[in-house]
């Protein structure tokens, strides 16, 4: 095994493990809606859990998996080891130790905030401190990432970077932007009032600070699985990239739109105005742009497999694609649910339109398509791909391994679909026990939270075969020559030069004056006013 | 760039469907004022019983409509018992006490945060008269789930 990828699996392990704890903690979100009499069901148990899974799903497993994608790829498409591993490894364990700090904080019941963490709700310090620890850990990855590249440039000034290298590229600029605003937040406003050094935070100007970061923080997720779907998925299919050059831009587009549109997570916020959200507004859309390429330039890249294979008809190519094959059927599931989100993204972000459904049911229904399938179920798909190729172990359970991208696309539409319906029925997100006090309105959200949480259950199962075909394969999985990793070739040949697409300190200027144009004058505008801050509370 | 002709129409389909989007959201800026509660008001969160914007609670009812004014808190809102006239422009003025709460009638487009700080206010109009219910959608501690209030429209004439 390489030094690479040694460090890689250390990395996908603890990803892996964050997911099987993070799984569990949704199980007892999906059964505490239905209201069954379970042992252990508790408003305080509820709560907690929602703030374990999202923590350990959204921040922990995404980060973790991101960061051992990212050396796999320098590894394998660079051919040569991060430069810096000492760093990476430093990184990795500076991550480690954040995670377990807010881990054990959140699970022994001191951060009961959720994962938004929005004060004047006030968390042990040890939870910032830890989530903090885990940023600074992506960001050692970030300049071993950079670094890398670099080092590859040298020898080759003239060639752009290999698509999947490009495409991590944009995602480590997108975080480096973003990371700003959740590091100012945590580390000016929240660990010195949680410790008492300071009195009072400025709730709004929190928010500002978190949704700078938490817009961009859904593009850090779904690029690497973008770059998932554009240069391994062909491959898998026996095809090839439908467009290279397209590919490239749509990676810029991510890097100029994904940061200067936080507002629209604000839209029901008092004390920021119309204006500015509705310039936020006006960039989100532009973001779907990007999304739909890639929808194109996917579905024909497979097309061009089936076709490969034979196919000669309108449809055919779809029933001679590998629907067995464990990260074909989860990329290709994953991409017909996020069509579903992305749609209802647009809605999210429909300025007034908001009203209808913020922080009701439907947010959650929308981002478990998105976060929860397009990126999670992505990722699972490709776990099963790399995890033989890392551990040189053949996959244990594979007919687990077959079953379970299906299991979770069934459980997602059960639960993603009800949770759609009951958020315009004007159900609210994230409540222990949906009756209030027998009113009739709630009562005939009933059928379909119950609907909600045997999809629930469907996931559970999934998540629980994705996990024995993980520990399987890990501790028991067959000695084998590894495959190699190999990315997709593109139909026409790629530029041999350098083109725009690949002038990253180009896109990176500009991405950086749009975030100064939709967030310096407001900021600064709410900095001029006379504020009010709050004290900390723990009503958990 | 060479760019396949479906992938061209795909692409230039993309971004007329983008410009419909957002032709829709301008219609409805510029036609109908449709915009999100986006007040810009401040407030000592430590003294909002004694501030004089909310220390008389409650509608008032005058000849342009009505004006509510509530103060949410864990985990409750004061008071939790509103009543308004139909078809008439009712203004909600809303603070917080403690944490960041939600404020949403369930049913309506009256959904708005209320943040320790921060007054929030937005207008709107209640055509059907009957008994709406009022619920906190945004987590404010253990009780969260129990925090609602009740909302009655009254038809013209049959205020009490």
């Amino acid at each position: 095994m390489t030094r690479s990828d040694r460090l890689s699996l250390a990395h996908l392990w603890v990803a892996i493990a964050a997911f099987g704890v993070a799984s569990a903690m949704a199980l007892m979100q999906a059964l505490s809606r239905a209201s069954l009499d379970l042992p252990w069901r508790s408003a305080k148990m509820y709560y907690l859990s929602v703030t374990a899974h999202g923590v350990l799903m959204a921040l922990v497993f995404t980060t973790f998996f991101i960061m051992a994608f990212g050396y796999v790829v320098v590894s394998r498409t660079l051919d040569q080891e991060p430069t810096g591993l000492k760093l990476a490894w430093a990184g990795f364990w500076i991550a480690l130790v954040g995670t377990l700090m807010a881990a054990v904080t959140v699970l022994s019941g001191r951060a009961t905030v959720l994962y938004t963490f929005y004060p004047p709700l006030q968390a042990h310090p040890a939870f910032y401190i830890g989530l903090t620890l885990v940023i600074v850990g992506s960001w050692c990855w970030s300049v071993v990432m950079l670094l890398s590249y670099r080092t590859w440039r040298g020898t080759r000034p003239d060639r752009p970077a290999p698509l999947p290298m490009h495409g991590m590229i944009a995602t480590v600029i997108v975080w480096l932007i973003a990371t700003i605003g959740v590091a100012a937040e945590v580390l000016f406003q929240l660990i010195p009032w949680s410790l008492g050094w300071s009195k009072t935070v400025d709730p709004v100007l929190a928010r500002m600070l978190f949704w700078y970061f938490g817009h961009p923080l859904v593009y850090f997720w779904l690029l690497p699985a973008y770059v998932l779907w554009y240069t391994v998925l062909p491959k898998v299919v026996g095809g090839k990239l439908f467009s290279d050059p397209l590919a490239r831009l749509v990676f810029v587009m991510f890097i100029l739109f994904s940061t200067p549109v936080g507002f629209h997570h604000q839209f029901m916020d008092p004390g920021v105005s119309a204006g500015w959200k509705l310039l936020h507004t006006f960039l989100t859309f532009a973001i779907l742009f990007p999304s739909f390429i890639t929808a194109f330039t996917v579905t024909a890249s497979m097309e061009v497999g089936g076709r490969a294979k034979g196919a000669t008809g309108l449809l055919d190519w779809i029933g001679k694609l590998p629907w067995r094959d464990p990260l074909f059927s989860s990329v290709a599931l994953s991409m017909i649910l996020f069509a579903v989100g992305g749609i209802g993204g647009a809605i999210n972000a429909s300025f007034g339109m908001n009203a209808v459904v913020h922080n009701t049911a439907f947010i959650q229904g929308h981002f478990h398509l998105t976060v929860g399938s397009a990126v999670a179920l992505t990722f699972m798909g490709a776990a099963y791909w790399l995890l033989p190729r890392l551990s040189g172990r053949e996959l244990e359970l594979p007919l687990l391994a077959r079953v379970q991208p299906y299991l979770w696309f069934v459980g997602m539409v059960l639960f993603s679909f009800s949770n759609h319906l009951t958020g315009l029925m004007g159900m609210p997100r994230r409540i222990y026990d949906a009756s209030y006090g027998g009113s009739t309105v709630a009562a005939a959200w009933r059928g379909l939270t119950g609907l909600s949480a045997i999809g629930g259950v469907f996931l559970f199962a999934s998540a629980a075969f994705f996990m024995l075909v993980m520990l399987g394969t890990g501790l028991a999985g067959k000695r084998i020559t590894p495959q190699r990793v190999e990315w997709a070739e593109p139909l026409q040949p790629a530029a041999p030069g350098r083109g725009w697409f690949d002038r990253y300190w180009v896109w990176t200027a500009v991405a950086v004056v749009l975030v100064l144009i939709a967030y310096a004058y407001p900021l600064w505008m709410h900095l001029q006013m006379t504020r009010y801050g709050s004290p900390g509370f723990k009503p958990y | 760039m060479n760019v396949d002709l479906y992938e061209k129409i795909w692409m230039w389909a993309s971004g007329l469907l983008i410009i419909a989007f957002l032709t829709t959201i301008v219609v409805g800026v510029a036609g109908s004022s449709l915009q999100p509660p986006s007040h810009v008001e401040t407030i000592d969160p430590t003294k909002v019983w004694n501030d004089p914007r909310f220390a008389k609670r409650g509608v008032t009812v005058d000849d342009h409509g009505a004006t509510v004014v509530l103060i949410a808190m864990m985990f409750a809102f004061q008071p939790a018992e509103l009543h308004v006239p139909a078809n008439r422009p009712v203004t909600f003025r809303l603070t917080s006490a403690d944490v960041i709460h939600g404020f949403e009638i369930v049913g309506t487009n009256g959904n708005t945060m209320v943040v320790p700080g921060y007054v929030s206010q937005f207008t709107t109009t209640f055509r059907t008269p009957g008994e709406y219910l009022i619920v906190c959608n945004e987590y404010c501690g253990l009780s969260h789930h129990l925090m609602s209030a009740k909302l009655f429209v009254d038809a013209e004439g049959a205020r009490p």
